[in-house]
């Protein structure tokens, strides 16, 4: 894999050279709606001014007002269609249409994708989303006060999930190749770095790595016994002024849970009544319901509540202790990381400032 | 990669009303596909989701064993609005069904060779029903098997017909409890925590399934305890909503554990260590 030296023309143009064979898209904070791109907070882009304003030492420090969770994850999500006399039919719409490619993405939310994809491994819409996605990474220069990505196992120039990471060196930028997709979008552009520059580059790299090493608290939290803490206080007073609104996991890149729900197409509304597949050819050309997934929370009662009335978790104190249990322990105990990648939207968005970083500390601290 | 998301199409075959409320229906349904359909194969004890297009998916416990091949029933209680749509349904019409799911009882492992102790209280019974037809096809790999099975009245207990003709058997003691006395029962009388008491089935050798109410497991368990049963030996069937069913969308977690891919059934000793959120 090749790490190539780049100046703001000569990224400019490789950029949009990128344009030919992908839709791009970037973050567009506060830009308005884009008709293009059904993903808040990111736009398709289409001219050099636009790139110009994405170039990696022009975004702003930390991460973006939205992950990229949309991209794999839509917000809703076809499964299946019925026609009227309830066959169903689902071949993948997602495998067909253009490969994108998403430019400006923070190694934070590049890992997410990385470790959804673990729970998600079996799941072919997941699969076919991540296939025609290419990760374009920027490395991060500064943090803002709610980054704590070395406290969960990441680095501000962590390049899990990503394709390529940009990061900006010296007069220009370093374009490090991190999968053979990547080296191939590389091309034959610009030249190897010179030896200062690997140099300064390497010891950047270096010294986050060290940093983040010694802030990582995974192992300590995979070592203390956190199910002892189940039944412990701290969990009353930690959800105490949680409303459950859900803005944590609605924001967070790796909180992946859903619903499922049947939609009846209502032909005279105008709305779309191709089936499932997208191919046109199947037996179901006039389907009359669609089953569709979308982003749901642990935080609502209504998630856990069964057709009884009886619900299992039906105190916030059950849903807030359930959300922290799952990213620092039900997870790890799975899968082996934190299902949490430190990018801090749920600490800038929560209404009543309940902070990750302080229950972490809370359930290292507590006997 | 396969697609489990995807309904198999089946015919609703016969549907029979179990209580006298008709709170209870039990639907055979026949994979449509032949392919699809001779592919079936289950363990008693898992579930399936069953659609009704436009109302949404419910999971629901497979009551047919896997010997009586060719079809697949289902007992459903109507009480959401996709149970209520399928009450509604006739003969003949098209449902989805996705699985089957979860792990089952060991009815070929752990249980072979083991004398079989099986509890069930109120609408928990379907898929000890279909443990119970699968026990009786292979009755020569079992050793005694105990049935206790209790309903509020005659008339809501399920698989009439059938609790009769296993009574008739002579290679399986039924004891079939009403919570009161009603005109014309000649059964048992009273809860199942009093009848197993009563029954007092030996934990030598043996497992025993208890499904049912909370308040009926939490009153079963001390009978039990007292004549030297161990949690090892205790198997319980969780239910929690769920919607993929395949362990991805979080609705049916307890804790660690999600009820639809690592349950549904569970030994005691498995169930004491995880948080009550079932």
């Amino acid at each position: 894999m090749k790490t190539i030296f780049l100046n703001e023309k000569e990224l400019l143009a490789l950029l949009a050279s990128w344009c030919e064979t992908f839709d791009v898209y970037a973050p567009n904070d506060g830009k308005g709606e884009d008709a293009a791109c059904s993903v808040i907070g990111w736009g398709k882009i289409a001219s050099k001014e636009e790139f110009y304003g994405v170039l990696p030492d022009k975004i702003a420090k930390g991460v973006h007002k939205t992950s990229i969770k949309p991209f794999f994850f839509p917000q809703p999500e076809t499964l299946v269609t019925f026609t009227s006399d309830n066959k169903p039919c689902a071949p993948l719409a997602n495998t067909v249409g253009q490969k994108r490619l998403i430019l400006g993405v923070r190694p934070c939310d590049a890992r997410s994708v990385m470790l959804n994809a673990m729970p998600y491994r079996d799941d072919p819409y997941y699969q076919a989303n991540q296939n025609k996605t290419v990760l374009v990474g920027v490395g991060c220069n500064e943090k803002a006060i709610t980054c704590f990505c070395e406290k969960t196992g990441g680095s501000p120039l962590g390049t899990d999930g990503l394709d390529i990471l940009i990061t900006t060196l010296g007069t220009g930028f370093a374009l490090e190749a991190l999968t053979n997709q990547g080296d191939e979008l590389l091309g034959s552009q610009g030249a190897a770095l010179d030896e200062a520059l690997l140099a300064e580059f390497t010891k950047r790299r270096e010294s986050f790595a060290a940093d983040a090493q010694k802030a990582n608290s995974t192992p300590s939290l995979k070592g203390k016994d956190l199910m002892s803490l189940y039944q412990s206080k701290i969990w009353q007073d930690l959800s105490q002024s949680c409303i459950n609104c859900g803005a944590c996991t609605f924001l967070c890149p790796t909180c992946y849970c859903f619903d499922i729900q049947d939609e009846a197409i209502r032909k005279d509304k105008g709305s779309s009544n191709a089936c499932a597949c997208g191919t046109g050819g199947c037996a179901c050309d006039a389907p009359s319901v669609r089953r569709i997934r979308y982003w749901d929370s642990c935080m609502f009662p209504l998630f856990t509540k069964h057709a009884s009335g009886h619900n299992p978790r039906g105190t916030k104190e059950h849903r807030v202790r359930n959300r922290f249990m799952h990213k620092l322990k039900y997870f790890p105990d799975r899968f082996g990381a934190l299902s949490c990648v430190g990018c801090g939207r749920c600490i800038r968005e929560c209404p009543v400032n309940i902070d990750i970083r302080e229950v972490m500390t809370t359930l290292l601290a507590v006997d | 990669m396969s697609n489990s998301y995807i309904p198999y199409s089946a015919i609703i075959d016969d549907i029979t009303v179990e209580t006298e409320d008709a709170s209870l229906k039990t639907f055979k349904l026949v994979i449509e596909n032949e392919e699809e359909r001779m592919a079936w194969r289950h363990n008693p004890g898992q579930f399936a989701m069953i659609s009704v297009p436009g109302k949404g998916e419910s999971p629901i416990g497979i009551a047919s064993s896997p010997t009586e091949a060719g079809s697949v029933l289902f007992t459903i209680f109507k009480i959401g609005s996709v149970t209520t749509a399928l009450h509604e349904m006739e003969k003949g019409e098209r449902v989805g069904l996705r699985g089957p799911m979860g792990n089952g009882f060991p009815v070929d492992t752990a249980f072979k060779g083991k004398n079989i102790v099986i509890i069930g209280g109120g609408y928990a019974f379907t898929t000890l029903r279909a443990t119970i037809a699968y026990l009786l096809a292979n009755r020569q790999d079992y050793g005694h098997i105990t049935v206790i099975y209790g309903s509020r009245s005659p008339g809501m207990l399920l698989y009439r017909s059938e609790l009769e003709q296993w009574a008739k058997r002579g290679d399986i003691s039924m004891n079939v409890t009403v919570d009161r006395q009603a005109p014309g029962w000649e059964g048992l009388v009273g809860f199942v925590p009093t009848i197993t008491e009563k029954v007092a089935p030996s934990p030598e050798n043996a497992v025993a399934m208890v499904c049912g109410p909370p308040i009926m497991i939490k009153f079963t368990m001390p009978p039990l305890e007292k004549i030297g049963w161990k949690d090892e030996q205790m198997y319980f069937s969780l239910e929690n909503r769920m919607k993929c069913g395949l362990g991805v969308c979080g609705h049916c977690t307890c804790g660690p554990l999600y009820v639809c891919k690592d349950g549904p059934v569970l030994t005691r000793t498995q169930l004491k260590g995880l948080p009550v959120e079932f």
